[in-house]
């Protein structure tokens, strides 16, 4: 290992970060918001909209990322829609988590016993004020290991957007040991940039797990 | 119309009955659970529902405040008949029909208190100050008022169930429906819960009640009324049922739930 090739590139890996942390966040963050979503229009049975979200997940849980990446970045030029890289990468990446994302909230939901959605119909709860205060906290709650795995799983995978040229972290290693072959320096960055990244990640997702199973209402 | 099913209930005054039901019919597609059930429940009396095991006792109880749907019959409430279809409707009277359930039904993600406050601020929509002083009442009648901030999961079994019970009494309720409330408590849970029962009995709430415990049963119904395989069989005084029943059905249930001997 020669640090003195570490150091050069650093600034590199520096600015790769950015980009891979910036992607990251906005499709972790979009993901949660439209799986959420998916799931709520599968748990409530809305018409059309359950569908839909029935659809969205099985063709973006059932295709790769890679393919689906192509297809937005190659294809749609073709039919006269060019899209940027970003978009590509943030959309495919939103959509693709989206679909696990409901998976793991309708988990969460299903596994609310039966009672506490009859007891809180027994309390003249309507359907939003039940999804409110019963619900949503409590399907939330359950929900948050499968999520936080989703939300890793996420940010592992915005290095398959190496594909469509976006200069994230693993295109930067990639470049990097295309160019000048030092492999061994270049992969470790790529490595301890990930970590930087995923083992905070990992222990907020943890605590966060711990505190939200204690949730309230406001009463004022 | 002299019905013979509430004979022996005030039906003569139309003032004095809260509830009334009248040819109720519950069924699962082609399994009947309840047909032709009728009956009167006065203001402020204890009805028992007691019967063996899937005899229908808690889906009539359920049926009361639109748990269940219903294949046919009617419910008259306070005098007003109920459009049992309408789940806007049922909303409306579910605040006025107290409901505690046999399983732990306090929601898990929120405090005691704001488990009690959370129908009569948001559902009722009362005034905050006088949903706290009620609620500081009702927990310093079960003597639980140290644990207003605590999470149900750090109460007992015993104390779960008495808030549950304090949660329905918030809302003020007409009547109570009670399905098996103690089914799932450990013995020593069982008298703490049942002991407020009969206390909320004696004030005169008005109550339908489906236990196992026979002694509470004897001691808190106005009213038995004996279920099996969807019918009510029976119905009298508690000291009628229990001292001379009079079908065999209703016989063999009391000797089946009569306390162990070795004779």
């Amino acid at each position: 290992m020669n640090w003195t090739i570490v150091a050069h590139s650093l600034p590199l890996f520096a600015r790769a970060f950015i980009v891979t942390l910036r992607l990251s966040a906005i499709s972790v963050v979009l993901a949660t918001v439209l799986g959420l979503a998916l799931a709520l229009f599968r748990e409530y049975r809305i018409p059309v909209l359950s569908q839909a979200s029935t659809a969205v997940e099985e063709v973006f849980r059932n295709t790769p990322l890679l393919i689906q990446l192509f297809f937005l970045y190659y294809g749609f030029p073709s039919i006269g829609i060019k899209l940027t890289a970003s978009f590509c990468a943030v959309f495919g990446m939103s959509v693709l988590g989206a679909a696990y994302m409901s998976g793991a909230f309708q988990g969460g939901f299903g596994g609310i016993p039966r009672i506490q959605i009859e007891s809180a119909r027994a309390l003249g709860l309507s359907t939003p004020q039940m999804i409110r205060y019963v619900t949503l906290p409590q399907g939330l709650a359950r929900s948050v290991p499968a999520i936080a795995a989703n939300a890793i799983f996420i940010v592992k995978e915005t290095s398959v957007f190496t594909v469509i040229a976006i200069p994230e972290l693993t295109n930067t290693a990639r470049d990097l040991i295309g160019m000048y072959y030092h492999t061994n320096e270049y992969l470790f960055e790529l490595v301890v940039s990930y970590a930087i990244i995923l083992i905070p990640m990992s222990v907020v997702l943890t605590l966060l797990e711990r505190r939200v199973r204690r949730g309230s209402f406001r009463t004022s | 119309m002299d019905d013979p099913t509430t004979a022996n209930l005030h039906a003569a005054d139309p003032d004095s009955v809260l509830l009334s039901v009248r040819h109720l019919k519950k069924a699962y597609g082609e399994h009947t659970v309840l047909s032709d059930v009728s009956f009167d429940v006065p203001k402020g009396k204890v009805v028992v529902l007691l019967g063996p095991s899937g005899s229908g006792k808690s889906t009539l109880i359920r049926c009361l405040n639109g748990l269940e749907s219903i294949q046919g019959g009617e419910i008259v409430f306070g005098g007003v008949p109920v459009d049992t279809s309408s789940e806007k409707e049922w909303r409306r009277l579910r605040t006025s029909i107290g409901m505690v359930f046999q399983s732990y039904d306090l929601f898990p993600n929120l405090t005691v208190a704001d488990n009690i406050r959370l129908a009569p601020l948001k559902v009722q929509k009362r005034p905050k100050a006088e949903v706290e002083r009620q609620m500081d009442a009702l927990l310093g009648d079960v003597r639980l008022s140290q644990y207003k901030d605590a999470l149900p999961r750090e109460l007992s079994g015993g104390q779960k169930q008495r808030i549950a019970i304090v949660r329905a009494l918030a809302m003020n309720p007409r009547l109570m429906l009670f399905d098996e409330v103690t089914a799932s408590l450990d013995p020593e849970m069982v008298r703490e819960v049942l002991e407020l029962m009969l206390r909320l009995a004696r004030r005169h709430m008005t109550m339908i009640v489906v236990t196992h415990e026979m002694e509470f049963a004897r001691r808190v119904a106005d009213t038995v009324m004996f279920l099996d395989e969807g019918r009510i069989l029976e119905r009298g005084s508690a000291h009628d049922f229990f001292t001379s029943p009079a079908t065999d059905r209703a016989k063999g249930f009391l000797e089946s739930m009569a306390p162990v001997s070795d004779e």
